[in-house]
Formats: C-alpha cells, sequence, structure tokens
C-alpha cells in the first residue's frame, strides 16, 4: 500500500534547479533509504516533504495517503502526521523541552480530536521513553536544544518522534556526528516504532545506519532524480563501487 | 517566507482601552500658581505642602524639557493639559465608589470589594482614577500589622512626619524636569510604610487608571521599609484608547533601611497608540531606591507593554554597606511605540552588588533602547555588578538600542557586561511549525522563553498576568 506518491517532483532553493523531475513511492510499513553523493538533493527532497520555506516546487506532485500536499503548510502537514528529524536541530533558549513536547503533542492529539494529556500523565509518557534513549532526565527541563551536543540533539529529535506517533518518519542524516552508543540508541528508538504501518525514509550518506535499520528499498539519489531502486543489497554494491558506478535503471 | 505571516502575529491588540462612564470634575487646561492652590486645596493639605508645591513649579518654570533619550514626539504643550480630574461621587468609601468604577476595575482584573477575594491570595490595591485615589482596600486589616497603606494625600493629612522626612528624600524636588513638574502638580499616589521588623503580610498594589480625555496623569508614591521589613509591591495601570497623547509623568521613591526589602513589580500597559502613532501615553516616570542601612535590599522588576513613549530609569543609590539592587526589566515595542529605559545602579557602599537583567523585545516598528549607568564610588571597595542586555527582534523595520555607561573610582570594583542581539529565526519557527504547533503559539513560545529570566522574578499572580499580557501585545489579530 502507498503511504506517499512524489510524481515529476520538480523544486528549486534560491534560483537553482535542485529537484528535476524526481519520481518516488514510499510504502505503508517499509524502510525507504535514500543515498547518494553530495549536492544530489537529498536535503532539499526532505524539505519538500515537510513544506520547509527554503523550497519551491515548480512541478510534480506529492500525493500523502492519496492527497495531494504541495499547497499544504508545514503545520498541517506535522499534524497529519509527517515528521522530520532535523540534521540540524536549531536551539529555543529559554524554552522548556517538556513544555515544547507536551505543547506539540497537544497540538496533535487536538487535531486528531482527543483530549490534551494532563502534566502528570506526560510526564509519566516521557520518562518512559528516556531510558531508553540513554538520556538523563535533567534533559527535559532544559531549555529546548540548547548547549545541547551533536548526540543529545539527534537523541531529543527522536525522543520527539516516539511521543508525536507520526506516520511518516523522515530521518536526514540522523547518524551524523553519533558515536556508536548514541547511534545505537537513537537506532533502537527508531526501531521500536516499526509497527508494519509507519513509513521511514532514512536519508543518509553512510551505510553505516542501515547494518542498524534495516532497509526494505534503497533508492540512490543523483542530480535531482532517483537513478536506481533495488532492494537492501545494493548497499555493499555502492560500498564498493560507490554512486558514478551507478547507471540510470 | 515563514516571517511573512510575523507582522500580523504581532500587530498587537490593546484590551483595556474602554471608558469608564463617569461624570468627572476636571479643571481647565493650563498651569500656573493658581492651578496648584487648586489642587492642594482639592486635597485639603497643609500650607506646608503647598509651600513646597509652589516651590516646585517655579524652579520647573526655568528649566527645560530633556531631549538626550532616543526618542522621537511631538513636543508637549504644558498649557493644554488639564491637572486635576477627579470622578464626581463617592470617594471616601468602599460603600460610596461608584458602582460603575467597581465594575470597570472587575474588567480590569481587580476586585475593590475585599470579601470577594477570601478565596485566593489577598491583595491589597489602592484604585487611582484620573487624580485620586477611589478607595484603597483592606487598610483596616493592614493596620493591626502597624503597616499604612493609603493614598498619599491622606498620608500628608494623617502622617505628616513621615511625609516630611522622606518625601524628596530619594528623588530631590527638582531632580528633572519631569519630576520637578510632578513635584508641583502631583496628585494621587500610595504611601506605604513597614514598621520595623514586620514582614507585610500581603501583596501591595496599586492600580491606576487615566480615564478622563485631555488630563495627565501625575501620580507620586512613597514607599517606607523600617529596619529588618519587608514587603513586595505591584503597579499596574491602564488608560482608554484615545487619538490624542496623554501624558503620565509620576514619580516613585522607596526607601529601604537596615536589613530591610522592598520588591517593586510593574506591569505597565497604558494605551500605546497606533500604528502610525497615533495617540497613546506619554510616560515619563522617575523612580529610584535608596538603599540607606545595611544589608538592604531593592528590586525592580519591570514589563513595559504600552505606552506610546517610556522614558524610564528604576534606580538604586546603594548607600549602605552589602546593599543589594536589582533590575529586571522586559520592554515592549510593537506599532509605533518607543522606549528608552533601563537603569542606574549606584555604588557607595561597601560590598554592594547589583544585578541588571534587561531584555526588550521589538516587532513592527518599535524602538527599544536600553539605557543604563553603573557607578562605583570611591569607597565603594568589593562592589560587583552583573549585567545582561538582550534584544529580540521580529521583523524588520524595528530596532534595537544599547547603551551601557560605565563609572568606577574604586579599582577593585567588578563589573560584568554582556548584550546580545538576537532574531526569531525562519529557521526557529519551522522547527516549531513542524512538530505541529502555529506561528503565532510559536512566537509567543520563543519570546516567552527569552522573557523567561524576568518572569520568573515576578509574583505568581503578575506572572500570569504578565505572560498573558504579552501574549495580547504580541498576538491579537491573527486570532
Amino acid at each position: 500500500m502507498s503511504m506517499m506518491k512524489i510524481e515529476n517532483l520538480q523544486a528549486t532553493i534560491g534560483d537553482k534547479q535542485i529537484l528535476k523531475g524526481l519520481n518516488l513511492e514510499l510504502e505503508a510499513g517499509k524502510v525507504h533509504a535514500i543515498m547518494g553523493p553530495n549536492g544530489a538533493g537529498k536535503s532539499t527532497l526532505s524539505k519538500a516533504l515537510v513544506g520547509h520555506y527554503d523550497v519551491k516546487i515548480t512541478g510534480g506532485k506529492i500525493l500523502y495517503k492519496g492527497k495531494v500536499i504541495n499547497d499544504m503548510d508545514a503545520q498541517e502537514r506535522a499534524l497529519e502526521g509527517i515528521f522530520l528529524s532535523f540534521q540540524h536541530p536549531v536551539e529555543i533558549p529559554g524554552v522548556n523541552n517538556a513544555y515544547f513536547l507536551r505543547t506539540a503533542l497537544n497540538a496533535k492529539r487536538k487535531h486528531e480530536g482527543k483530549e490534551a494529556l494532563n502534566a502528570a500523565d506526560f510526564l509519566r509518557l516521557m520518562k518512559s521513553h528516556l531510558e531508553m534513549l540513554g538520556m538523563k532526565s535533567d534533559m527535559i527541563s532544559r531549555s529546548l536544544n540548547e548547549g545541547f551536543s551533536g548526540g543529545e540533539k539527534k537523541r531529543n529529535e527522536i525522543l520527539q518522534m516516539l511521543i508525536l506517533e507520526p506516520d511518516v518518519i523522515i530521518l536526514d542524516e540522523i547518524d551524523s556526528g553519533l558515536d556508536i552508543d548514541a547511534l545505537r540508541a537513537v537506532s533502537e528508538g527508531i526501531n521500536k516504532m516499526k509497527d508494519g504501518k509507519r513509513t521511514f525514509l532514512v536519508i543518509t550518506h553512510y551505510s553505516r545506519i542501515l547494518d542498524y535499520i534495516k532497509p526494505d528499498y534503497i533508492h540512490v539519489l543523483k542530480e535531482g532524480r532517483i537513478i536506481k531502486t533495488a532492494g537492501a543489497e545494493l548497499v555493499a554494491k555502492l560500498e564498493a563501487d560507490g554512486y558514478d558506478a551507478i547507471e540510470e535503471a | 517566507m515563514a516571517n511573512e505571516g510575523l507582522s500580523q502575529a504581532v500587530s498587537g491588540e490593546y484590551a483595556l482601552g474602554f471608558e469608564i462612564d463617569i461624570e468627572n470634575e476636571t479643571i481647565e487646561a493650563g498651569l500656573d500658581a493658581q492651578t496648584i492652590a487648586f489642587i492642594s486645596a482639592k486635597k485639603k493639605e497643609p500650607e506646608w505642602m503647598l509651600t513646597l508645591r509652589l516651590k516646585a513649579l517655579q524652579k520647573w518654570e526655568s528649566m527645560t524639557e530633556p531631549h538626550w533619550a532616543k526618542l522621537e514626539y511631538e513636543p508637549i504643550d504644558y498649557q493644554s493639559i488639564s491637572y486635576f480630574s477627579a470622578p464626581k461621587e463617592g470617594i471616601d468609601s468602599l460603600d460610596e465608589v461608584d458602582p460603575k468604577i467597581l465594575e470597570a476595575y472587575e474588567k480590569l482584573g481587580i476586585s475593590l470589594e475585599e470579601q470577594k477575594q477570601l478565596a485566593g491570595v489577598k491583595v491589597a490595591v489602592d484604585a487611582v482614577i484620573d487624580s485620586v485615589s477611589v478607595t484603597t482596600t483592606y487598610s483596616e486589616e493592614l493596620k493591626k500589622h502597624g503597616v499604612i497603606f493609603c493614598s498619599i494625600s491622606d498620608a500628608i493629612r494623617d502622617y505628616p512626619e513621615l511625609v516630611k522626612k522622606y518625601m524628596f528624600s530619594v528623588v530631590p524636588m527638582t531632580d528633572n524636569f519631569f519630576a520637578t513638574l510632578n513635584s508641583a502638580v502631583f496628585t494621587d499616589g500610595t504611601f506605604v510604610y513597614i514598621p520595623k521588623g514586620v514582614r507585610c503580610p500581603m501583596e501591595l498594589s496599586t492600580y491606576f487608571r487615566i480615564n478622563a480625555i485631555n488630563t495627565g496623569q501625575f501620580e507620586r508614591t512613597l514607599i517606607i521599609a523600617d529596619e529588618g521589613s519587608y514587603v513586595s509591591y505591584n503597579e499596574g495601570c491602564s488608560a482608554p484608547t484615545r487619538d490624542e497623547h496623554q501624558l503620565h509623568a509620576a514619580v516613585v521613591e522607596l526607601v529601604i533601611l537596615k536589613d530591610a526589602e522592598i520588591k517593586y513589580s510593574t506591569i505597565q500597559n497604558w494605551y500605546p497608540g497606533d500604528e502610525n502613532g497615533k495617540g497613546g501615553i506619554y510616560n515619563f516616570v522617575t523612580k529610584r531606591a535608596i538603599c540607606e542601612g545595611e544589608n538592604a535590599k531593592v528590586s525592580w522588576t519591570q514589563v513595559e507593554t504600552g505606552s506610546a513613549i517610556t522614558w524610564k530609569y528604576p534606580s538604586c543609590i546603594l548607600k549602605g554597606d552589602n546593599s543589594v539592587g536589582e533590575f529586571y526589566s522586559v520592554a515592549v515595542t510593537t506599532l509605533a511605540q518607543q522606549a528608552d529605559t533601563g537603569t542606574k545602579m549606584i555604588h557607595i557602599g561597601k560590598n554592594t552588588s547589583s544585578t541588571i537583567i534587561s531584555k526588550g523585545i521589538s516587532a513592527m516598528k518599535g524602538q527599544n533602547t536600553y539605557r543604563g549607568l553603573v557607578k562605583i564610588g570611591s569607597h565603594a571597595t568589593g562592589a560587583r555588578n552583573y549585567s545582561e542586555c538582550d534584544s529580540l527582534l521580529i521583523g524588520s523595520r524595528c530596532g534595537a538600542h544599547t547603551f551601557p555607561y560605565l563609572e568606577s573610582k574604586e579599582t577593585q570594583g567588578q563589573i560584568e557586561h554582556e548584550a546580545t542581539t538576537s532574531k526569531i529565526s525562519d529557521e526557529q519557527l519551522f522547527y516549531l511549525q513542524q512538530r505541529g504547533i502555529g506561528e503565532e503559539d510559536a512566537v509567543s513560545m520563543i519570546v516567552h522563553g527569552f522573557c523567561k529570566q524576568v518572569f520568573s522574578q515576578l509574583p505568581m499572580e503578575y506572572a500570569v498576568e504578565a505572560k498573558a499580557l504579552l501574549e495580547l501585545t504580541l498576538e491579537g489579530s491573527v486570532g
């Protein structure tokens, strides 16, 4: 079953054409990995999917659960279940991490017609995830991402994912800057979210993360288009021969 | 792109712009010795007070309005202002307060009926409309603790010795142009005396309301904390939406004796005028505290969201050894508002210490200036100051300016100053939106985060009010 379908997507950042007719179908319950050289358009793709202000869609369609979302704003896409784990999460001084997360969760619950979660229940929910992610409990009372190390920021992204329970999870370079312990904790969080329904889009330079999160499909993105789609076995070939050896199918 | 909706989100909304429909007695515009005599007579003042007022007037007539602040405004015609206006009926006891006034104060969120307050935390209120104090709640209960809480007019009649001793002792009669004007024409304000060793059993507050058209408000407040005492005092204010500018020139004097402490909080919400600078209050205020004795402590916390023009520098004279002065400020300028505000920390005693935390927020065409002086005298060995001035810009039409002045005659003094200017970035907004938080909520979350250090200084119930006010000031029109 299709979760997201991207048809002939063309997008610019500033004056530069980055995506040049990209086609990609993401299946429900599957892990899709996007690999490609620097500057291929990996980050632009993830930004286009979440409605980032930098990206202008100049052609093609993004279908999510059967609906075209090209014109849907960023907040609405988030509330509808599309989540991006940022490559570089921004720091917001003075905003309490727990307060932020509860506001986000309750915005989503309201959107779904559910009652708001009170502070005590929320705290319980949050604490249940902290240990698994190897996060210290003071992380939730600190300011959002402020002064966090690279690893702490990424763990915090995953904490948000666990709490918001999105349907499509886009992980932009989740493994960059992570040591092996952090990588393991983050992967464990991601794997916990696999339920046969959610879709994962793992955007990465390196195959390392794919040892922890087993992909169902590998897509090679080059010069603004997907030039090859294959099973997990493609990883080894890419490792051995590099992107230049991949010819468009 | 993300910033497009911002200017809409910060266009502000003034919720307290209603007019109280009461009959006022207002004297004709103009200022001369007769005006002063009229005010003094209205307040049934003793002769000595009138003499002082006339002295101030004489001095004021020889002074010129200062223009060193980074403020631009139309010239003020002091002869076109009416210097006294009072509700005609019922200002002697609560039973006689015009129900319309009670209703208006309810609308402002302040209950003037003691019995109605019993459920929550007790807050004693002095309610001042235009030139008079209409009522003071809990005065009797406070009296049992020896605490005097009354209007300054009552104090001049009932406690002349205290008034003579302390009025003009912190802000001299001819301190500056606006303070001198106030000394001549001041009408009501609050008088507080906390006796030795008494911890004031409740929060004290004054709510100032400018209501009449074409009048100015010139209140004078004097608070004395005797040795070892403590009081937390809060003031709030608002005014109707009018096309004309109105002048507010107040003076506040705080005297803190040995081992005593005053915590003074202000939530300033005068009518700010519109986006084109039409209407709004001109707020020229002199506030100063003196830590007279050892270990005295004073703390000014202000949240300034209103006024077209703000000129205000709550200051601390740290005379007693080991005395402590603090200044926590959030100043918001949106629409066409301009604020030039800050503090002065004058270190005279040994081992005195001061802290300045100033947060300026500018949006739309707002201009926000921090101006602060830290002065360390030659005997102030071991004096310490820490200053932090942060500015937050929302949009691209506003401005933030910082003028810190440091003067140290004592080489051992320790002065630390930090300043930052930041913008609400598209990136921050997008991050919150990607988590399902709407633009307005995202802006207010970032702004609250920025103000946290200051809000945490306010008494609980006022912190809630300040947050709500900030939200209203910066959100509003979108929804």
